[in-house]
């Protein structure tokens, strides 16, 4: 693994049970880019950021994280893994008992001695580098869901960490919190110097703002390159995702039995007794 | 009729075997919850937080229904009791019957549908809105920071509930039997201080009701962080919360008073 990369994705196979989710995988992040991988839902997607995180372990192959296996680590290990890493949830997951200023702050309390006075200097930091340094008194119930999901990435900087993950950043947000969620992401992994993965399939939000993207189906990684290539390629499924076509590599229609089979169309079971119609 | 019985012996099974994993699903969870408990304690404020929201909150259900249980107490004792000459052992049948039974076993009721079902609902609704995931990612043990303050939480505030809920049952016989009906004071308190032992009667109510307070704070914290994360889920570990929570005190309460009071 070169000193660039920060996550390495080798080999990677995932099932729960017998149900196969991800085959293959092998994926590599430079550090301070913004990664995204996308595909439709259950693709697997979510459960590669949970083996990043060390939520899930792999079924073969490993996940390493500037240079250390994930799966690997034991207990003391995964927990300092955990401190240099922010999740961003799908619907920011803040604490409904907790202030906005409380919820910034959870982290630097955990893992942190810092005297109260340094802990409210730098939780209000973090919401102005959001915009909502005004709103540290309100409650997560009397936030909107954009400002909730930037109220959560302060949170998940609060403590400097070097990857961040972002679970469907821009689900459910009106056009303008989604261009600031956004740029947010891109303005902050480059003033901070983070490393960002973003699980979407928002294509159009996220070409604008990524340096990569992975194309995941069916638990393999369909394709990736960069913004432009993606743009210009020729693949069926990448041509079908970004331009939203119903039908293609991805069928509208889930897996059945056939049309005949399911509306008796040839032949009908009368008493027991198959009669062609 | 082969294949029905087959499917019937099958059904039975595959229950067993699901009862049993999850049984001991719920024993390991506790056995985590107890060992991690340590940090739950050096942050002590969290479980002073808890004993508010699961003690203080339940004060007025619990004090009411005491009240009211103490005084149908003083008026069904005082019936039965008059008829043989013996209304002066009003105070003495109040307060047993409080404090070896129903002040442990109607508060830890009480209790399990007022705080157990709440503690399962926030647990639970943490667990769905991806609350503890968020604390799990960010290092911070859920056991440790949300179940054992409320685990702790409750298991503390049941015992003082219940010795609150025999205080104001007493205090509500001694109304009816005294006030209303003119039952003698001072035979109703001597009798009551005479009859009641504090190591026999007493010290057996607040054991009882210090087990029920750990089978309640365990039903309810395990349902809560086992309840599958939708609205469905989250309102089935609330019921059965308070179903099992209801049956293990009962059952808990026969075992106890076998042990506590048979042959003396």
């Amino acid at each position: 693994m070169s000193d660039d990369t920060l996550v390495e994705i080798r080999d990677l196979e995932f099932a729960y049970g017998p149900r196969s989710i991800l085959k293959g995988i092998d994926m590599h992040m430079r550090r301070g880019q913004v990664v995204a991988m996308m595909g439709g839902s259950g693709c697997g997607k979510t459960t590669l950021l949970k083996l990043i995180s060390g939520s899930l372990e792999p079924t073969a192959g490993s996940v390493q994280v500037n240079g250390e296996a994930v799966h690997e680590m034991d207990t003391d290990t995964l927990a300092r893994h955990r401190r240099k890493l922010g999740v961003l949830f799908q619907f920011g997951a803040l604490f409904t008992d907790l202030s906005v200023f409380d919820n910034v702050a959870f982290p630097l309390r955990e893992h942190t001695d810092l005297p109260e006075e340094l802990i409210r200097d730098l939780v209000l930091l973090k919401l102005q580098s959001v915009g909502l340094r005004g709103a540290h008194t309100l409650m997560p119930h009397q936030c909107s869901g954009g400002m909730a999901r930037r109220v959560a990435l302060a949170r998940a900087i609060a403590l400097d960490p070097a990857l961040v993950l972002f679970d469907e950043p821009f689900t459910g947000l009106d056009p303008i919190s989604l261009a600031v969620t956004g740029n947010l992401i891109r303005r902050l992994t480059d003033t901070l110097g983070l490393t960002s993965i973003i699980v979407t399939h928002d294509v159009a939000e996220s070409l604008k703002i990524v340096d990569y993207v992975y194309f995941i189906s069916e638990g393999r990684i369909a394709a990736h390159g960069t913004p432009n290539e993606v743009r210009n390629t020729t693949d069926a499924f990448v041509h079908q995702f970004i331009f939203g076509e119903e039908d293609g590599p991805m069928p509208f229609h889930y897996p059945s039995r056939s049309i005949e089979e399911d509306f008796g169309i040839g032949a009908r079971h009368v008493g027991g007794k198959a009669r062609h119609v | 009729m082969f294949d029905a019985l087959l499917a019937g012996l099958r059904h039975i099974g595959r229950s067993v075997i699901d009862g049993s994993w999850r049984l001991g699903y719920a024993t390991r969870f506790l056995w985590l919850v107890l060992i991690r408990s340590g940090l739950s304690f050096s942050r002590f404020g969290l479980v002073i937080r808890k004993v508010y929201f699961s003690g203080v909150l339940s004060l007025i259900i619990i004090l009411v229904s005491g009240l009211f249980v103490g005084m149908v107490l003083g008026l069904q004792g005082y019936e039965t009791l008059v008829r043989y000459g013996s209304a002066e052992a009003l105070g003495t049948l109040v307060a047993l019957s409080l404090v070896r039974e129903l002040g442990p076993v109607v508060s830890a009721l009480l209790f399990a549908s007022r705080a157990g079902s709440a503690i399962t609902a926030e647990i639970g609704l943490m667990k769905a809105t991806e609350q503890l995931s968020a604390m799990e990612v960010m290092a911070v043990d859920p056991l440790a920071r949300v179940v054992g303050p409320h685990f702790w939480g409750a298991a503390i505030s049941l015992p003082l509930l219940a010795a609150m809920f025999s205080a104001v049952g007493v205090f509500g016989g001694y109304l009816i039997g005294v006030v209303l009906i003119g039952v003698d004071a001072g035979a109703f308190w001597s009798q009551m201080q005479a009859a009641v032992d504090f190591r026999h009667d007493i010290l057996n109510g607040v054991i009882k009701s210090v087990v029920f307070g750990f089978a309640v704070a365990a039903i309810a914290t395990f349902e809560g962080y086992d309840a599958p994360p939708t609205a469905e889920g989250v309102s089935g570990a609330t019921t059965r919360t308070v179903v099992t929570s209801a049956l293990a005190i009962l059952a808990l309460d026969f075992v106890l008073t076998s042990f506590m009071f048979t042959g003396q």
